[in-house]
């Protein structure tokens, strides 16, 4: 009963921080409040015992998305705005539109038969050929490895996308780190505390991913926060674009996952197939790459495109 | 001996919900930002500690109840050096920056 009110509790305050975001008239109260929604929203997924999404929405929605969007408020409002936002009209147009998708999705949602249709079952069933512990993973790696290995190659494309917006006379060089705004002996003190531990928990939260809540993705991201907190701390600097190390570490990931695939065809019979007895191992080896490039490309995405002129 | 171990932790958890509730008054009510940021932080301490020490009877082995202090540290780093950077943005941009 308690527990019925907490849950209820929960998905009101999640539905008015939601309109809250919406509503807010000024970006910077809008993204601070879509953070706060991110991490009510992984603390719901606790409670619907997906510790993996739950992970993922605190690592990746609340934190990550975070940043990257309090980086653009902070950079737009250097900014001044040329016009005062979309018509009238427009903003109606779009408010109906995504009332109307969310009443699709609402009435979709509460059609389904009850017990709504699973693939849970199968996904245990078949574990045991994988040799993996925990079924979201195997789900990920192995089931539709191949919707991850496209994640993957979005994220190297989003990379890409950011290098690309540089003016031509920085290209090659580095991107502006994303610093804090006051310098201070707290930060620094933070930076130089937090790494070795964060970096610790982000191995093996990737490590434990095999067989528990955790994996490549959640682990990459704290690694990727440990980056970025040593450069908002001015401990270290963006790397420049050109620089190799930084463009084989974001590309790793994607790479092995394709050879792995193709590699496939030789040893399992099919693209993205492991072989049988060393799943298990293939699927943590490809998962080692990932979790670098993960960590390489989340920072780079948030220090935004290149602004110094390359040293040559 | 069970008994005593849940009075404690209803005493500690109890106790540490005053402080969130003191804290989440403070920041509706105190006057000006730096005040707020005070009471902010002195619930995240002081009230997240003592729902630790609520928990710590019924953590999974030494090894989770180790687990549960971390936490409590890392939560108090990041509080404080986020309030630290707040207060400093404040000092320096006044406080509608």
């Amino acid at each position: 009963m308690i527990v019925q009110v907490l849950d209820i509790g929960l998905v009101a305050l999640l539905l008015t921080l939601a309109g809250w975001t919406i509503l807010a008239r000024f970006t910077f109260p809008a993204v601070v409040s879509y953070v706060a929604y991110g991490l009510l929203l992984s603390l719901i997924w606790v409670r619907l015992f997906a510790v993996d999404v739950a992970l993922t929405e605190a690592a990746i929605g609340g934190g990550f998305t975070g940043v990257l969007l309090i980086a653009a408020a902070s950079r737009l409002r250097t900014t001044t705005p040329t016009e005062q936002g979309p018509a009238a009209p427009l903003r109606w147009a779009v408010a109906v539109l995504s009332a109307l998708a969310t009443l699709a999705l609402a009435i979709v949602v509460l059609l389904l038969p009850d017990p709504s249709p699973t693939l849970a079952p199968q996904a245990i069933d078949n574990i045991a050929i994988t040799g993996l512990g925990n079924p979201v993973t195997a789900v990920l790696i192995a089931y539709r490895a191949f919707d991850t290995m496209l994640e993957k190659c979005v994220l190297v494309l989003a990379v890409v996308g950011v290098w690309s917006v540089a003016s031509d006379r920085y290209w090659g060089g580095a991107p502006s780190a994303p610093r804090a705004v006051a310098q201070s002996g707290a930060l620094t003190l933070f930076a130089q505390l937090l790494p070795p531990l964060g970096i610790l928990i982000g191995i093996r939260i990737f490590w434990v991913g095999a067989d528990e809540p955790g994996g490549a993705f959640q682990g990459g991201a704290i690694l990727a926060a440990m980056w970025m907190i040593v450069m908002m701390a001015s401990l270290g600097d963006a790397p420049a674009i050109s620089k190799r190390w930084i463009r084989i570490a974001v590309v790793a990931g994607p790479i092995v996952f394709i050879g792995v695939g193709v590699l496939g065809f030789a040893t399992a019979g099919g693209f993205l197939a492991y072989p049988a007895g060393i799943a298990k191992t293939v699927i943590i080896f490809v998962e080692i790459f990932m979790t670098l490039s993960i960590a390489a490309a989340l920072p780079m995405l948030v220090a935004g495109p290149p602004i110094q002129a390359p040293r040559l | 001996m069970t008994l005593v171990l849940n009075l404690f932790s209803i005493g500690a958890i109890c106790a540490g919900l005053v402080f969130f509730v003191a804290g989440t008054v403070g920041l509706l009510r105190f006057p000006d930002p730096l005040s707020r940021l005070h009471a902010l932080t002195k619930a995240d301490n002081i009230g997240l500690g003592l729902v630790v020490l609520g928990l710590l009877p019924f953590a999974n082995g030494v090894l989770g109840g180790l687990k549960l202090m971390v936490v409590w540290v890392l939560v108090q780093l990041s509080g404080a050096t986020v309030g630290q950077l707040i207060a400093q943005s404040m000092r320096r941009n006044g406080p509608n920056a």
